[in-house]
Formats: C-alpha cells, structure tokens, sequence
C-alpha cells in the first residue's frame, strides 16, 4: 500500500521462477513433436475433443440469448477485475462474519506453507482433494508428500493421472489422453485389492474409482477445494462438479480449506445466474452439470465446522498490470477453447508444459510465470503455438480475445529479444527490396537455391540462423521465373496485351509494375 | 507488510498502471420467464429424463403411494428421513425409517438404503433441483451418501429458467444444485452414471401443489 500513496506503481512479481507447475522444461515445437509421434495419443484426443465440440454447439445452440450472456460474463469479470481490492476486502468480511478464516499467500510457495499447516494442525496425514486447477498450478501434492501428508485425488480424472505418476493435459478431463483400455491398465496396476478381471467398460472403471474412494470420504477429517466462483457481496463459494466426489470433500471432513485465485472472485449472488449457464454448457457441454456446491462460511450441524479460505495471488497481479493482457484472467476454466484449437488437438496438453494448456494456456501461462526469467525460457515459445485462426475466442463464454493476447505476448517477446537472426533477416530483406535491381539480382541468385529443395518443392531444415525460423514451417523453394521476370518477358507482355483488350484495364502510373519500379518500365 | 497488504497493494499498483476500462454490466438475457404448468412440467421432465433420472409426476394426495412404490421397487429397507419431512409421505411404506440429526456420524449414512427429502426450488430449463437444507431437506451428507435418493419437487417450485431460480434461493443457506445422478465423463468423453454421488435419482413431482 506504500507504493500507492508515493503516487508511484510498482510493477507486481511474477509467480516465482522454479516454483509450482507453470512452465515446461522444453519449448513448445520440441515438446508438440514428440507428442505428435505418439498415434495412441492423437487418436484419444481427436476423439474426445470431437465429441465434446459436437455436444457444446447443441447445447449453446439451444439458448436464443447465449451471445447476450456471453456479454453479460464478459462485462461482469472485466468489472470484477476493476473493482479487485474492494470485492477482495468484502469477500474477506463476509466469509469472516460466516465463521471462516481468510489467508492471503503472495505465490504458490506461500500457498502451499499454508495449507500444510492447516492440515497439520487437524492432526491427520492425509487429505482428500476437489480437483482444483489453482492446487495443481502450485504444485500442492508434491509439496504436501514432502512434508509427510498424502494427497488423495477425487474426481476420476486426476485420479487416472495421479495413480498413473502422470500429469494432467486438459483443465476438465485431465486424462483425456488416455483411453479406456489404458485407464483399466492403471487400475488394474495402482489400485489395492482391485478386482484382476477388471474390464474396460467406463461405468466399470467408475465402479472401482467408487469403491476405492468411498472409505477416504467416510474416514478422512481434512479436505482441500479450489472455487469455481467465490461471491463477494455474501461471502459464498462455489464448486461446479460431476461425480458427487466434490460433495464429498466438501461436506463430509471436519476441516475444509479452499485455495481460490484472486480473480475468481464474483461481485454479487445474482452474477451466479449468467455464470451458472456458461459455465456447464461450454465444458461438458451439458445444460448443467450434475452437481454444484454452494456454501458461506460454517453451518453449524452441516458439513465441516472449520472452513479456510486461502487467496492465491502467484502472478496474477503480474498479469493484472498490463493492460491487454488481464483480459487473460476472466477466464472461466471452462476449457472450451481447448476443444476447439486444431493445435492442442494435436499436440495435446502436455506440450505446453503448464497446468493451463492450450490457447488461454498460451496466454495465461507467459503471463503468469513470465516468459524471459531464464535463457531460453521455455514460455516464450507458447505464445507462437497457436495459428491465430480465432475458433478459441469464438468458443469463448466470456469472449476472451485470445488471438489478440496471442499477438501482443509475441510483440513483447520480439520487444525483449533484441537483435536475433530473424530480425537481421527482416532488416536485410527491407534494404533489398527498397532497390530493385538488388531486389532483381537476388531473386535470380535465390532461384538457385531450387536445386537444394526437397522433392515436394519445400525446404523442412535450413541451416543455422534459420533453423529457429525452419523448425517449425516448411519453407517453399523459389521459383523457377519470378513474377516479375515474367511479368517483362514477351509472354508477359502478350498476356496483358490480350487482358487490355478484354477491358481488364492495363497498369498504369499507379499500377502494380508503376512506380515501384520505373527503371523496369522504361 | 504482512501477505494481505501485499497483495492488496500489488491489485492497486496493477489497476493503476493497467487503468479500468469503462463497463456496465448488459444483462439483456432472459429473465422473469414464466411457462404454463403443463409447459413447465413437460420441459422439467424432459430435461430430468436426459439425465437418466426417474420420474414421477402425481397429485399430493398419491404422495405416499408413490415413495413407497419407488423404495419398493428398489428394494429399499431402510431410509434415512431428514426433521421436518412431512411424515405423511412415508405412511406407505412397510420398512425402516431412520430421522437423521446432527449427532449422527455422517459415515453412519452409508448403511442407509435410501434417502427420502423436499426440495426447495428447481429449474425446468436445466432440469435441476436445488437443496438448501430447510426442514425437509436436511443436511448437505443425508442427500449425498445414500445410494438412492427420492426427491419430491412441488411444481410450483419449479421455476423455468436458471435467473428465477438463483432468484429463489436464499445465499446464507448450504445449497446443492442437482442434475441427475452422479455422473462422469472422464473416461473418453462418454457420460457414465453413477459415480460418488447417489446413483439413482428418483424425481416425485406434485403437479398441484
């Protein structure tokens, strides 16, 4: 607060370099090109993303007034982020006046001392977890198991992923990488005392996950949640959920504690209106989903009579400060924009190397962990795994301009990179073109190049400085005549001849071939 | 500075260098809709029928008959009542009726067969029927451990669209919104029912009260 009476900003942290879980160890195309190898997976994933895009058209096609809600989100999180500090202090009031504890954490290191002590203090070494991105973003199961505390994932999908030593690759249905027959192979492996006979059948599958679960909700006295949405003017909190595992957690332990982002907050109850129909249609794509939770504090006789509610910041305020970029945190996590991106249908989750995959990933991720903390950082490739074809923010519910924040992280980037060879390469290219029989000369020079290309007239590798450039595109070889030559030679001339005298009119002064090029003309 | 200072005055410092853009909310999306009753029940049914829930529309005075030939049918032995559930609902049914109350261990909820409740409003756009834990209702665990929960909804409670039925609730209270049994899609995108939640969910709807 100092800062704001100097009159003078300080720019916010990003979450911690080498903390938590948002960023990669590879950049992306290194990443995506292993990935694109595995058949299996792509296969999964195709088929899983087709389905669910098939379901959300149907079932936001039904509501005449889906784009007047998708303004009314949009509008309500672009006030909530402007209205932050006092919906913050109001949500800490109300939740306290409830019979809550409210506890702030500068990043995901501070998180997580947290909620370890929380659960220490209740006595026990195990907990049962409501998936939650904002845990899994700080890396909250690993640093629990170092302190001795055994996080039990509950919804079925994380536990597919933690029982698999694997890590999650969508925001909804983190195992969407996986398909039945390998999901039965993991149980059949991690689960004690599962049935061998196990088959592949999914409601068998969710058979075993029921059975394997229910005596950790019956007996475990601490619960951690995220919060899908957390309503300042009452102090209520929210978890949208399938399975009942999040009812679970939520209701039976003694001891809840929910780490919420900051920018989950909602300003009032009745924003829950528009949210409660964006939401469940642009994730499952169902008119809702089969459980939501809602809860204000403690209700004495009714569920846990302890409740803590943890504020995350961990570079959202980082995020916040820029101007275009805070679009990033209205996000939803509904996941839509996953399904929709021919990239992540590819590439798959994993490649991002972030808790956030995919388009809002690409965006939310540099944002949040920074994109230039180390050489080389791995987070300055995902603004660039993206073909800006705009279907993420078409699919949007809160109409998040992805392909925009796409272009300024890659203009930041660039800004911050200095000289590269991409860049000489521009510059170089600029001064040529601007004298044109240089321009003429290497183009004839370039067309020798034709030789060196691949069968398919490409070149897939150029050497060093382009390979950066290369990696990634395949790059035509020149032609054999340039358009111009042609454009001089008698072929040319006879063509426009028979064009002027169709009516095509002929360049004149201010033609293609005008004034660019006047020594050529004469 | 303590952590809440800090972050607090890290939101400040970020507003003041990002700005905040001019907005007002545009809640030009439907509101106040109103159907009538056969519109309603119809549009809740279909809704509770795509979600694999039972349902049961009857007058009030067939109230019993009704839960005691749905407990029946699923061989229910014994059900957990929440206080304050109109006893007269259960006077047709031949086996055990356990009232639930704070001092019972909620694991204890798992050797009950069934769970019988009201509700307090639901939604016939999205088919969902929300619990706030008003006598009828019980606690949130009742609702949730049984395998097998029978619900009645008074159609008159039925609102037709989510905004009128956010309109309804009272925030304070603990409230569940349900949809159908529990159900997951994790396992390649297909919806299975029945996972942690109640695996059967049975819907009694009192088309006149």
């Amino acid at each position: 607060m100092s800062s704001t009476f100097l009159g003078m900003p300080a720019a916010p942290p990003r979450s911690p370099y080498g903390t938590g879980n948002l960023r990669g160890d590879r950049k992306f195309p290194k990443a995506a090109s292993g990935e694109l190898r595995n058949e299996q997976l792509r296969r999964n994933l195709g088929k899983a993303t087709r389905s669910i895009r098939a379901k959300r058209l149907a079932v936001t096609g039904e509501l005449p007034d889906w784009e007047r809600l998708r303004d009314a989100g949009s509008a309500i999180k672009t006030e909530t982020m402007n209205r932050l500090p006092e919906l913050l202090e109001q949500l800490e009031r109300k939740v306290t006046e409830h019979g809550g504890t409210v506890h702030w954490a500068r990043d995901g290191v501070e998180a997580n001392e947290i909620v370890t002590r929380l659960v220490k203090e209740t006595g026990s070494d195990e907990v049962i977890k409501v998936k939650s991105m904002a845990t899994q973003e700080i890396g909250l199961n690993e640093h629990l198991d170092t302190q001795g505390v055994t996080a039990y994932e509950t919804d079925l999908a994380e536990l597919i992923v933690q029982l698999a030593h694997d890590k999650p690759s969508h925001i909804l249905v983190p195992a969407i990488h996986r398909n039945r027959d390998e999901v039965r192979d993991i149980f059949r492996r991690e689960i004690p005392g599962v049935d061998p006979d196990l088959d592949s059948v999914p409601a068998h599958l969710a058979a075993a996950a029921r059975a394997y679960l229910r005596e950790k909700f019956m007996t475990t006295p601490v619960a951690v949640s995220g919060a899908n949405f957390g309503i300042a003017e009452t102090g209520t909190l929210s978890v949208v959920e399938s399975e009942g595992n999040g009812r679970m957690c939520l209701t039976m332990p003694r001891t809840l504690i929910t780490v919420m982002g900051i920018e989950k907050v909602l300003p009032r109850y009745r924003d829950l209106e528009v949210f409660l129909q964006l939401l469940p249609r642009s994730s499952t794509g169902e008119r809702m989903n089969p459980y939501t939770s809602m809860w204000t504090g403690v209700t004495p006789g009714d569920g846990p009579q302890e409740f803590h509610l943890v504020l995350l910041d961990n570079g959202r305020t980082a995020a916040l400060a820029d101007r275009i970029g805070r679009e990033a945190l209205n996000c939803i996590r509904c996941s839509a924009c996953l399904n929709v991106c021919p990239v992540y249908e590819r590439a798959g989750g994993h490649a991002y190397g972030s808790t956030y995959p995919g388009p809002i990933g690409a965006v939310l991720t540099p944002q949040l962990a920074g994109m230039h903390e180390a050489k080389g950082d791995p987070n300055s490739s995902l603004p660039y795994a993206s073909s800006l074809c705009g279907a993420c923010f078409d699919a949007c519910p809160v109409k998040i301009d992805i392909p925009s924040l796409l272009v300024e992280l890659r203009h930041q980037h660039t800004e911050r990179s200095g000289v590269t060879a991409e860049k000489l390469a521009m510059r170089t290219a600029a001064a040529v073109m601007k004298r044109p029989k240089l321009f003429t000369a290497a183009q004839k020079a370039a067309g020798a190049g034709r030789v060196l290309a691949g069968r398919d007239g490409t070149f897939s590798h150029l050497p060093p400085p382009f390979d950066s450039w290369s990696d990634s595109r395949d790059t035509p070889a020149p032609p054999k005549q340039t358009f111009r030559s042609w454009l001089a030679s008698a072929e040319g001339a006879a063509t426009l001849r028979a064009a002027a005298e169709e009516g095509v009119p002929a360049p004149g002064p201010t033609g293609a071939a005008g004034p660019h090029d006047p020594e050529e003309q004469r | 500075m303590n952590a809440r200072e800090t972050v607090l005055g890290r939101v400040r410092d970020a507003l003041a260098l990002s700005g905040t853009p001019e907005v007002s909310v545009p809640r030009a999306y439907r509101t106040g809709r109103t159907l009538p009753d056969e519109e309603r029940l119809a549009l809740f049914v279909d809704r509770l029928v795509d979600y694999r829930a039972r349902v049961h529309p009857c007058t009030a005075d067939r109230t019993a008959a009704v839960v005691a030939g749905v407990l029946r049918e699923r061989g229910a032995r014994r059900v957990g009542v929440p206080a304050g559930l109109d006893p007269a609902w259960l006077g047709a049914y031949d086996g055990e009726v356990r009232e639930d109350s704070a001092d019972v261990p909620a694991p204890a909820l798992d050797a009950l067969d069934a769970v019988v409740t009201a509700s307090a409003v639901s939604c016939a756009e999205t088919g969902t029927i929300f619990l706030d834990g008003s006598p009828g209702q019980g606690r949130r665990a009742l609702s949730l451990v049984p395998d097998l929960h029978v619900c009645v909804v008074d159609l008159s409670s039925v609102t037709v669209g989510v905004p009128e039925a956010v309109a309804r609730l009272v925030p304070e209270r603990p409230t569940t919104l349900i949809s159908g049994p529990s159900a997951t899609s994790d396992i390649e995108l297909e919806r299975v029912e029945g996972v942690h939640g109640p695996r059967t969910l049975d819907v009694v709807i009192r088309t006149d009260v």
